[in-house]
């Protein structure tokens, strides 16, 4: 008891950006809310005073859901304080595999026929043809080396910032997070070797030459993509 | 041992029966033992065409249930002694055909006949899934246009999941001019949609409908061009390797002739 007496739980600094809370990542998460609790009654800012933006800095201790749940509800309950970020060292492993399967690249060869849909994780590399009336779907890029006829989805979890490529584009719909174009009623014929993106600035799909992607998405590994579009 | 093959399309009226009865007829006349087997329970056709309507005693159910024995059913064609119709019913219960009945069927027919062709129903229900379950093969029938087209092609995404040899591609009622014109799709357009092998093209012929109504098959007869291309479909069921027919006929001097009265063949 001597030990905890002296050592602290919670550590609380204030930054330009508010406050950040460094939590001991070895005690149980029940005496971290005890203390949180005697600290914050202590140090609770006045009603008048603007929201304080807080930053909890767990270290290596994972939270489940509701554990977040409650320690936010410790923090924001009556103050001014509002949980901005929460930070941990730590994931469980079954999200580290997703997050693995979610940036892997998926080869498939094989045509996807009318009716038929494709779904994958990640990136598809497609070494087939999509026939019309045939579906491809993935969470990230989709690269068709083959005529792409039917639909294609890139960022189906809503990555933007996803790309459709195909060797050859007539496609009847492209879609793109939750952005959708289609191809126009009159009989069109197909491109070569181009691809579909979302340009920011007309906010829609736009269909280009390959050569643009070189400046306009700089990283396509989805990692990447990730890291820095959070 | 037989060989099974199913005639399918998905689309309805693209001419499966047609096919079924033209190439069974076919492969008779290359001396083959041939059955072909009705799986359109309901609304028979395949006895029509073949001009055996009014022989029938017994059909497909019949031999499902056991009122009947497999060789009772068979009705010996008219006109081949090795040709031979499995007929569906026409008002029995539809659901009385099981995936199993017809693989039994099927493999009983194997230890007899070279050749059974099986007349498959449009959809993809009970129906075609009874019909493609004892075949080793399957011929898709599908026209020269969009929509029939893309259902050949679900069918074909069908088909690639069952346990069969990849099907091959019958393009049938084609019409020259108007592919020449580009109102239809082009051959080569159709194959590459659907990339299967192509095993025959078949012109659009008034012949096809007349003989068909006179319960005779097309293939009969000695040079119609759709009874030739029926019959080079069936050479190449063989594994002979038969050219496809030309798009381009009537060389020479009629052909100047007409062109020259601007008619249009």
């Amino acid at each position: 008891m001597q030990d905890t007496k002296t050592k602290q739980y919670v550590t609380i600094k204030g930054t330009r950006d508010g406050l950040t809370l460094f939590i001991d990542d070895r005690c149980s998460f029940e005496d971290v809310c005890r203390e949180l609790i005697d600290k914050l009654a202590v140090n609770r800012p006045e009603k008048e005073e603007q929201e304080v933006p807080v930053t909890i800095k767990l270290g290596n201790r994972y939270l489940y859901d509701d554990q977040k749940e409650e320690l936010e509800k410790i923090i924001s309950d009556e103050s001014q304080f509002t949980v901005q970020r929460l930070e941990s060292n730590v994931i469980l492993r079954s999200d580290a595999l997703e997050m693995l399967e979610d940036t892997d690249i998926k080869i498939e060869n094989r045509i996807v026929r009318s009716g038929q849909v494709l779904e994958v994780k990640g990136d598809l590399l497609l070494i087939g043809d999509v026939n019309p009336g045939g579906k491809v779907i993935s969470t990230g890029n989709i690269y068709i080396m083959g005529s792409l006829h039917g639909i294609a989805h890139a960022g189906a979890k809503g990555d933007k910032n996803a790309i459709i490529v195909a060797s050859y584009m007539n496609p009847s719909q492209l879609r793109i997070a939750d952005y959708i174009s289609r191809a126009p009623d009159y009989e069109s014929d197909g491109v070569y070797m181009e691809c579909g993106l979302v340009d920011v600035e007309k906010d829609k799909i736009i269909i280009d030459r390959l050569q643009v992607l070189a400046h306009k998405r700089k990283s396509l590994r989805a990692f990447e993509r990730r890291i820095i579009n959070g | 041992m037989g060989e099974a093959i199913v005639i399918t399309s998905g689309k309805g009226g693209v001419g499966k029966t047609t096919t079924t009865a033209n190439i069974g007829t076919a492969l008779a006349l290359l001396d083959k033992k041939v059955c072909l087997i009705d799986t359109d329970i309901g609304l028979r056709n395949l006895d029509v065409i073949m001009g055996l309507e009014n022989r029938i005693i017994y059909d497909i159910v019949d031999v499902i249930n056991g009122r009947c024995k497999l060789k009772q059913a068979l009705i010996k064609d008219k006109r081949f002694d090795y040709l031979s119709l499995l007929p569906a019913a026409q008002t029995s219960d539809k659901s009385a055909v099981t995936t199993e009945g017809m693989k039994e069927i099927i493999k009983e027919l194997k230890t007899e006949y070279d050749y059974i062709i099986i007349d498959c129903p449009a959809g993809i229900e009970q129906g075609f899934q009874n019909a493609v379950a004892g075949a080793d093969r399957a011929i898709v029938v599908t026209t020269p246009e969009k929509s029939s087209v893309r259902d050949a092609d679900r069918i074909i995404g069908l088909l690639e999941k069952k346990d069969i040899d990849p099907p091959t591609l019958v393009i049938n009622r084609i019409r020259k001019h108007m592919m020449k014109n580009g109102d239809m799709l082009d051959i080569d357009e159709i194959v590459q949609v659907l990339s299967i092998d192509l095993i025959g093209i078949v012109l659009d012929d008034d012949e096809v409908i007349k003989a068909s109504n006179h319960g005779e098959p097309v293939a009969f007869q000695p040079n119609t061009k759709a009874s030739i291309a029926y019959r080079n479909i069936a050479r190449r069921i063989l594994g002979e390797s038969v050219p496809l027919q030309s798009l381009e006929d009537e060389s020479g001097m009629f052909k100047k002739v007409k062109k020259f009265f601007g008619i249009r063949s």
